[in-house]
């Protein structure tokens, strides 16, 4: 599997992280060196086996469905880099 | 009085109970050092302040008596871990300005039991890295020199300034958290000891999270006595992470008996590298007839699938990072990138993400993004975590063979100079993990312990591997190798 411009472009869309045309070839040489790193794992027999879920067995808790936290709205904001009137502010979503 | 920072912590708690020192002297001591230590990189928000209050309070309680062991204890916390008020930045830039409204589990229950923080320490961004370069603070430097020569060597990674402050005497111990061998590689490079527990004995709440599943805390020390003090401070369970384990937490010290008389030590045969150096072949020797000596039977082991798990961390640590990582949006906390005339949401995320995470994160968020998009999950993703099934039960063969421990080396080689990795590909910097990263895909405990020097005079260590929630008895065998190796040498001071 070779990861060509487009697709490096794509997978960079996907994560959300601007990545200008001129630095495409080499992410893409990146993306070829770690892949066929991992391409390994096609010569393990894998039939029959189960993906791993939970590398300790153990069944999640269960809780009351009850509130536990709130009334906190100033510290949920303070670390915002915008925020107004109770808030997080960003840019402009819907036209 | 500057022999104060070269305490161990269990001979600090003793000074103290005993009235010799005060938290306060101990405290005021590393902040000395840790002033003059600047060159290191190792702390990268000092809080000069907020320890030496913590010290007073923890002196006052001293001295009413019944304090817990690790009471006044000065220590250094990964920049990972929030810290109430604090800045916690995680090495990276996009968590620019992010003072948390909370504390981490862990740093609660180390304030609560009365030890004193005295700063954040360094790391790789998001804990993503092998020899702290990935910092947004720069590099953290390591004590150890080859001899005579000023290179400046790594001190391993991520936990890079937790293993450099300990090192360098700079606080008595560190917190540190190891998802692929971030606790083990650093403390092997520093002649220091690190343990990285069973996965789900520390709560992992409020610790910047990289790979969910295989991500743990655990304490960087100058001694398996102080790991096993510091460990059981740390543990616990924490209904606020559902994955930590509603299990007792021993008394780790109390178990330290120094007697593994009839444990049976494995010796995997697929940890035998092509290409590892002479020395670090001879180290695991050596330690393997110390356990003899020390009463163990040393066993050969087959871990057969140890191969695939480097490409299989590969795979699963990204996954879960592009996932974990997506929050840093420029909207809740952290940096914003300024926007141009027009810019709309999706620009501010790209542009704040291309911003705020370095290279190597990038790429790792990227390689996620890959291995779990539409068509590439199944080859991908879902194969390594098949992967990982099969390497546990390498593990679990061997146990349920008597297996007591597992010896390896902690790393392939000892600590490397700065920047002499920038043009390898970042598959050879991976390669750092070889040693280390299957116990965390298995979820066990893992020890580093420090048990020679290279000819150059560097410090290299060993591994051992342990039952799950065993840590206890795997502390005693550690406890039994570092008396057997007698490790003391220290870095001589340059900084």
């Amino acid at each position: 599997m070779s990861i060509d411009l487009e697709t490096a472009a794509r997978v960079a869309k996907l994560a959300r992280i601007k990545v200008e045309d001129d630095a495409l070839p080499a992410l893409a040489d990146e993306f070829n060196t770690i892949l066929g790193f991992i391409e390994q794992l096609n010569e393990v027999d894998v039939d029959g086996v189960e993906p791993m879920v939970s590398v300790t067995p153990m069944r999640l808790a269960r809780r009351q469905d009850g509130v536990t936290d709130g009334n906190q709205q100033d510290k949920v904001l303070a670390n915002a880099p915008d925020a107004r009137e109770g808030f997080f502010a960003v840019p402009k979503v819907v036209e | 009085m500057s022999d104060l920072t070269k305490l161990t912590v269990a001979a600090a708690r003793d000074a103290m109970r005993a009235g010799e020192v005060t938290s306060v002297e101990l405290t005021e001591a590393c902040i000395a050092a840790i002033d003059g230590a600047d060159a290191l990189g190792a702390f990268v928000h000092k809080t000069p302040e907020l320890a030496l209050e913590q010290a007073g309070a923890a002196d006052a309680r001293i001295k009413a008596g019944d304090a817990p062991g690790m009471c006044g204890i000065p220590m250094g916390i990964k920049d990972l871990f929030c810290t109430k008020g604090v800045a916690s930045q995680a090495g990276s830039r996009i968590l620019e300005g992010f003072k948390p409204e909370y504390e981490s589990t862990v740093s609660a229950q180390l304030f609560d039991a009365g030890a004193v923080m005295l700063g954040k320490l360094n790391m790789d961004e998001f804990a993503m890295g092998s020899s702290n370069e990935t910092s947004c603070y720069g590099n953290a430097v390591n004590p150890w020199r080859r001899g005579n020569d000023d290179t400046a060597l790594t001190p391993g990674g991520s936990s890079g300034g937790s293993a450099s402050a300990v090192a360098a005497d700079l606080c008595l111990a560190a917190t540190g958290t190891d998802t692929g061998g971030s606790i083990r590689q650093p403390a092997a490079f520093t002649g220091t000891v690190g343990i990285k527990p069973t996965y789900g004995r520390c709560s992992r709440w409020g610790i910047v999270a990289f790979a969910s599943s295989l991500d743990q805390a655990g304490p960087m020390t100058k001694s398996v006595r102080d790991a096993a003090i510091v460990l059981g401070a740390m543990a616990g369970h924490d209904p606020k992470d559902s994955t930590s384990a509603d299990l007792q937490v021993p008394d780790f010290e109390a178990m330290l008996t120094g007697d593994i008389n009839g444990k049976k030590i494995g010796i995997p045969a697929e940890y035998r590298m092509e290409g590892m150096p002479i020395e670090i072949e001879k180290l695991w020797a050596e330690g393997a007839d110390m356990l003899r000596d020390a009463g163990a039977e040393i066993l050969d082991i087959s871990l057969p699938h140890t191969k695939y798990a480097l490409p299989a961390y590969y795979v699963i640590a990204p996954a879960e990072a592009s996932s974990n990582l997506a929050r840093y949006d420029g909207v809740r906390y952290g940096h914003r990138a300024t926007l141009a005339q027009g810019d709309g949401i999706t620009e501010m995320y790209e542009k704040t993400r291309a911003e705020g995470f370095g290279p190597e994160v990038q790429r790792r968020v990227m390689v996620g993004t890959y291995v779990l998009s539409a068509g590439f999950y199944d080859a991908y993703y879902n194969r390594a975590r098949k992967v990982r099934t099969l390497i546990k039960k390498d593990f679990e063969d061997v146990f349920a063979a008597g297996i007591d421990a597992i010896l390896t080396p902690a790393t392939p080689s000892s600590a490397f100079g700065l920047g002499e990795m920038a043009e390898a590909d970042p598959v050879q910097m991976y390669l750092n993990d070889v040693f280390t990263v299957t116990v965390n895909l298995a979820g066990l405990p893992g020890i580093s312990v420090p048990t020679g020097q290279d000819k150059q005079g560097l410090p290299m260590g060993l591994q051992l591997i342990g039952r799950p929630w065993e840590e206890g008895d795997l502390l005693n065998t550690a406890y039994a190798l570092e008396a057997a190796a007698g490790f003391m040498a220290k870095p001589g001071k340059w900084w």
